[in-house]
């Protein structure tokens, strides 16, 4: 993003920096969110029979 | 504020740069509106007749939840243009200048896409398929087509709002029952006379912004009159969850005494028609709606989840 912004000519201003970091924070908590929650819905959908399966 | 940079060097000046927070994206779910969505949906699930586990419950939910916010954030993309004209809504993202339009556009539609699928995946594709349907109707039916053409825009708009109990019992059960539709009924009913109550009071700036409420094109007489015919519809309709048999006779009475509350707040809005008492009265009415919903799902809701526990505890 940096080299990016150098070759667009682009400076964030100190608020759009800290605001875009903070998108990123959230952007990055929702996908775990989401990976977490398809974890567990695999394991309660499976049940035992997650362990169940040919070595 | 604005979304150019307004740096010493001047360079941005004509790059569109976003200074929205994630608050603001959380604004964009309307959350207040998502929470009843959750709720109602909830009571969906509960009613079910089959044991749901309570993750896959849990999953849908926030599936729905997640649906009913793309909802919300489109409906702000569409509507930024008659939000910055209405001091209700002219603090929202898009018309208080911290968002692009894009932005709003884009996170609805990827909300939207990834809450449908995962309600399919968690619970079934009758599910999903029934929450894509209330956010189509709600962005297309409601927000683009409905809400600046007609008068009865939240009376066949309200379907959106009232569909929830039926996706949530569908997750539960992959099914639809007269059960759930019994709870779409009463919030279909419910809303013409909740939203009018606030557009009777609000009708200054619906009419600022060119929406063409029912007060603004038909007045406020034919208003007072159709909340109280609709209320008068919904009390006796409150008593449908225990007419059916989901419900206990508990219900059936606090449902009775609920109804006629809402009854006595509705002939008061059409008995009592000028001066700061006619708003208060309408206001007053707006306030019980919402807990009138409340209360009659939370009934039910608590209902079911004591006879869920017991059962488990006995079983």
């Amino acid at each position: 993003m940096k080299t990016n912004s150098k070759m667009l000519g682009l400076v964030l201003t100190p608020e759009q920096q800290k605001t875009r970091r903070q998108r990123n924070v959230a952007i990055a908590l929702a996908i775990g969110g989401f990976v977490l929650l398809f974890y567990v819905v695999t394991i309660a959908k499976l049940g035992p029979g997650v362990l169940n399966r040919p070595l | 504020m604005s979304f150019i940079s307004e740096s010493d060097s001047g360079i941005t000046q004509g790059l569109p740069v976003s200074i929205a927070s994630p608050s603001d994206y959380v604004a964009l779910l309307k959350p207040r509106v998502m929470s009843l969505v959750l709720f109602t949906a909830l009571t969906g699930v509960l009613i079910a007749p089959v044991p749901v586990n309570p993750v896959i419950g849990f999953a849908s939910l926030l599936a729905i939840a997640a649906g009913a916010g793309a909802s919300g954030a489109l409906n702000m993309w569409y509507d930024a243009d008659i939000d910055a004209l209405m001091r209700r809504t002219r603090k929202r993202p898009i018309p208080a200048g911290r968002m692009l339009k894009e932005d709003a556009l884009g996170f609805g539609l990827v909300l939207a896409v990834l809450s449908v699928m995962t309600l399919g995946i968690v619970a079934n594709w009758l599910a999903a398929a029934l929450l894509l349907f209330t956010i189509f109707f709600y962005v297309v039916i409601y927000t683009m087509w409905l809400k600046r053409s007609t008068p009865q825009n939240i009376v066949i708009g309200g379907a959106a709002g009232a569909l929830p109990p039926i996706v949530g019992y569908a997750a539960a059960t992959g099914q639809i029952s007269l059960a759930s539709l019994a709870l779409f009924a009463i919030i279909f009913i419910w809303t013409p006379p909740h939203f009018w109550a606030l557009a009777l009071v609000k009708a200054g700036e619906y009419g600022r912004a060119g929406v063409p409420m029912l007060p603004n094109v038909k007045g406020a007489d034919r208003t007072r009159r159709e909340i109280f015919i609709y209320t008068l519809l919904l009390a006796p309709l409150g008593l449908a969850p225990w007419l059916i048999g989901f419900a206990s006779l508990a219900y059936g009475v606090f449902a009775i005494v609920l109804g006629s509350v809402m009854l006595v707040f509705a002939a008061r809005v059409y008995v009592i028609r000028t001066g700061p008492k006619a708003d208060r009265c309408a206001m007053q009415l707006f306030g019980f709606s919402i807990l009138y919903l409340f209360l009659l799902f939370a009934e039910i809701a608590g209902e079911r989840a004591i006879a869920i526990v017991t059962s488990n505890l006995a079983g």
